[in-house]
């Protein structure tokens, strides 16, 4: 394609070819529809569309990650986009006859409201979706990501053409620094600051600028940069170019993580694809630009997440942080000029550019612009990825999207900014999310992972898991974070176990000041985050661990005891078959079970298999 | 030995000169001998022109990496914090005591590698454990132990 009139007409085309309000049927492809099987349900489908005869007049879609991850597999019927749920291979027939050939709703795989068994099988009328908006999500649905023509059908790179074509480097820059979009990798910088810092470096002679995307999306319980790239990989690149023209590189990289197999396979094929079509190479679209995109696979290492450190590790060596400044912007990779943005700012690119910074800033709040999406997970009864206006509370969140705490139980705390992050109440749960009110409240956005917990979650237990995960990831080269971390641990493993001093609390407190402000890199200076929000807003469950060596929500094993309800054993059995240690007798024979203290090594297997919630922590 | 030989050099050869090929090259030797031979970092220090002490400095600082052979089956459990939540850890515990070892382990039979993970990102399923590839998700102690057996133990030893 030589220009941006040839790549409209490309677009043009391939939209017409497509016949408006036609059946077609998509499922979801997405990492975690896949480890439900989704692939097997595809090809039965498939089959099934075949022996029905309609193999020819149906598209079916095999496409990114829809969201709701908690249903899956994810099967959508279109034009009307009928959602069924929790779908078998088995079930696929009855989809193809009555659904996809019948025009009928099978009720019994659309979604059912869990207050009144309401069936509800439009997927943009689900609650779950009703109160999102999703900007960069939205069009997951709608593409196979293995095909760029389906990007192409929704005016893929056009905004690229627009950015080369209408307007100067400077331009694009002063658009993006309009529309405010501020980084979503965690500490929320200003994305046109940053590239015009870098625009504004010069590289060394016969060098050149690069940029990266940073994939390596390392919080736990966050992967909506992984459902993008696997989704949506073009929008990414697409992002990426109009990134390079803007700051002046023709190099990129996507740092990707190695347990992100799928996203990287996508990715590898959109970026054979963009190169055939002209999208990646030497003058791109008839203009002087000229670049060309390479994926670098992680090899495990949280800290590779950090900018330094991502570089350490693309030039050959272990992934340690060096201080800043000089910023990657003005001295990176090679000792060149580096942009590093992640996946999530990247994918908002093309938006502000084809609509206009004054559209991107009118979703949001004063500070945060646009929308952000969130990995809503835990103690939740949809689990999914959820693309909200920023500024959205965290109530809607949990209860309106999220459909609440499973089993009853009540909300306790919810997780946000990984372990960089901390764990806020429900006194909170009415705070407008964006990026300074979660650090007002001493957490951050992070990467977007919210984890929720129950009133059966530790929060002692909590602060000590990302407390381990910190030193475990540490990467050993300043003395405050790698020393510091590993005592923080040390000191709330014995609190978890029984052994923790009252002067432990101030211990905390003060090795969580050295660790904060001694730290060389990010991920020392946050590293007290969870230690410092429990110990703000849960300072009754410390008090308990360490002065009554008790353990309120009935997690921490040395603190707890599995003892038998006599009046609800109905003596069954199962308890002491399942107890790995003989630890159980009784039980049989209208005999209550007992559990042998001295023998019970707190496995849960027998609270778990009771039948009758008769075994009872305390 | 021959046939490791011309593997190595087939790998070495896909790879540019440079410090930049490094962990790139590392990660196909490991993907094709299961951990990283102590003569094969003395072959990429050479092919590659770096000192041993980077290739061993990168080979050690990777979680990717490994200097011992992993077992024939691997296990892993997801230790993300959605699945720490919903009580991953006495998943863990009921694996290492199935097989005997610590998580980061490998039996002495060379069957099984128990590992950990920060996140696999499927949080609708968690705990989530890997056995060879395939997901269980919603896994506690008592359903682990019962998908072990149904996996493993008809064919395999794992006293």
């Amino acid at each position: 394609m030589g220009s941006g009139a040839d790549l409209k007409e490309l677009c043009r085309t391939i939209r017409e070819s497509r016949v408006t309000g036609a059946r077609r049927v998509s499922v979801c492809g997405g990492t975690g529809c896949r480890a439900y099987q989704c692939v097997a349900v595809a090809q039965a489908l498939r089959d099934e569309l075949d022996r029905q005869g309609a193999g020819e007049q149906v598209e079916l879609k095999v496409t990114g990650c829809h969201g709701f991850c908690e249903r899956g597999p994810l099967v959508v019927v279109y034009p009307e986009r009928v959602m069924y749920q929790r779908v078998a291979c088995e079930d696929t027939a009855e989809i193809v006859s009555e659904s996809i050939l019948g025009n009928k709703v099978i009720e019994r795989l659309v979604y059912a409201d869990p207050t009144d068994e309401k069936r509800i099988p439009l997927e943009p009328e689900i609650p779950f979706y009703r109160k999102q908006e999703r900007v960069l999500f939205g069009a997951n649905g709608q593409i196979d990501p293995t095909r760029i023509e389906d990007y192409f059908a929704l005016d893929g790179y056009t905004a690229l053409a627009k950015a080369l074509e209408e307007m100067s480097p400077e331009q694009v820059i002063a658009e993006v620094k309009k529309s405010r979009l501020r980084g979503r990798g965690g500490a929320g910088f200003l994305t046109g600051r940053k590239w015009e810092i870098c625009g504004g470096a010069t590289p060394k002679e016969g060098g050149t600028r690069y940029i990266i995307c940073n994939a390596d999306e390392g919080d736990p319980g966050a992967y909506m940069d992984r459902s993008l790239l696997e989704g949506n990989p073009h929008r990414v690149i697409e992002g990426m170019l109009i990134g390079a023209y803007a700051i002046g590189s023709n190099t990129g990289y996507v740092y990707v993580r190695r347990e992100y197999p799928l996203a990287v396979e996508n990715l590898r094929i959109a970026i054979q694809q963009a190169r055939d079509y002209g999208l990646l190479g030497d003058n791109i679209l008839g203009s002087d630009l000229s670049f060309d995109l390479r994926i670098f696979t992680g090899a495990g290492a949280f800290i590779c997440g950090e900018e330094t450190a991502m570089i350490a590790s693309i030039e050959g060596r272990h992934g340690s942080p060096r201080p800043r400044p000089p910023y990657p912007a003005v001295s990176g990779l090679w000792g060149e000029p580096t942009n590093v943005n992640n996946v999530e700012t990247w994918a908002n690119v093309p938006g502000i550019i084809a609509q206009g910074a004054g559209w991107f800033a009118s979703i949001g709040t004063e500070g945060s612009k646009g929308t952000k999406i969130f990995s809503l997970v835990g103690k939740i009864n949809n689990t999914g990825l959820v693309e909200v206006p920023m500024g959205i509370t965290l109530r809607e969140i949990i209860y309106d999207i999220g459909g609440g705490i499973p089993k009853g139980k009540k909300f306790k705390a919810i997780q946000t900014g990984g372990p960089s992050g901390g764990c806020m109440p429900e006194s909170l749960i009415d705070m407008p999310v964006d990026f300074d009110r979660l650090t007002e409240a001493g957490s951050m956005m992070g990467s977007g992972g919210l984890i929720v917990m129950d009133e059966t979650t530790c929060m002692v237990d909590v602060a000590h898991y990302f407390m381990r995960f910190l030193a475990d990831e540490s990467c050993g080269k300043c003395t405050p974070c790698s020393q510091g971390t590993r005592h923080l641990s040390a000191i709330l493993d014995r609190i978890c176990k029984g052994k923790g001093e009252p002067e432990d609390l101030e211990r905390l407190k003060e090795l969580a000041w050295i660790v904060k402000n001694g730290s060389l890199c990010g991920l020392g200076m946050t590293a007290a985050n969870p230690i410092l929000s429990v110990l703000r807003y849960f300072p009754e469950e410390f008090e308990a661990h360490v002065r009554e060596k008790r353990c309120p929500a009935g997690v921490c094993k040395s603190l707890i005891s599995f003892n038998v309800d006599v009046e609800a054993c109905r003596a069954c059995g199962k308890c002491v078959k399942e107890c790995p240690v003989a630890a159980i007798s009784g039980g049989r024979k209208k005999k209550p079970a007992v559990i042998a203290q001295e023998k019970c090594i707190r496995c849960r297997m027998c609270h778990e298999v009771c039948p009758f919630d008769a075994v009872r922590i305390a | 030995m021959e046939n490791e030989n011309d593997k190595l050099l087939a790998v070495l050869e896909r790879h540019e000169k440079g410090p930049h090929s490094l962990v790139p090259l590392l990660q196909d030797i490991q993907a094709e001998f299961n951990y990283l031979p102590e003569e094969m970092l003395r072959r990429v220090a050479e092919s590659l022109g770096l000192p041993l002490s980077q290739v061993y400095s990168v080979a050690t600082f990777y979680k990717a990496f490994s200097l011992e052979p992993k077992g024939e089956h691997v296990i892993t459990v997801c230790l993300g914090t959605a699945c720490h939540v919903r009580s991953a850890p006495a998943v863990v515990e009921e694996l290492e005591r199935i097989l005997g070892i610590k998580s980061g382990e490998t039996t002495r039979d060379m069957k099984f590698t128990l590992e950990t993970v920060n996140c696999l990102g499927a949080c609708a399923l968690g705990p989530i454990v890997v056995m060879d590839g395939e997901y269980n998700g919603q896994m506690t102690p008592g359903k682990i132990r019962k998908a072990f057996e149904k996996r493993y133990v008809p064919s395999a030893d794992n006293s």
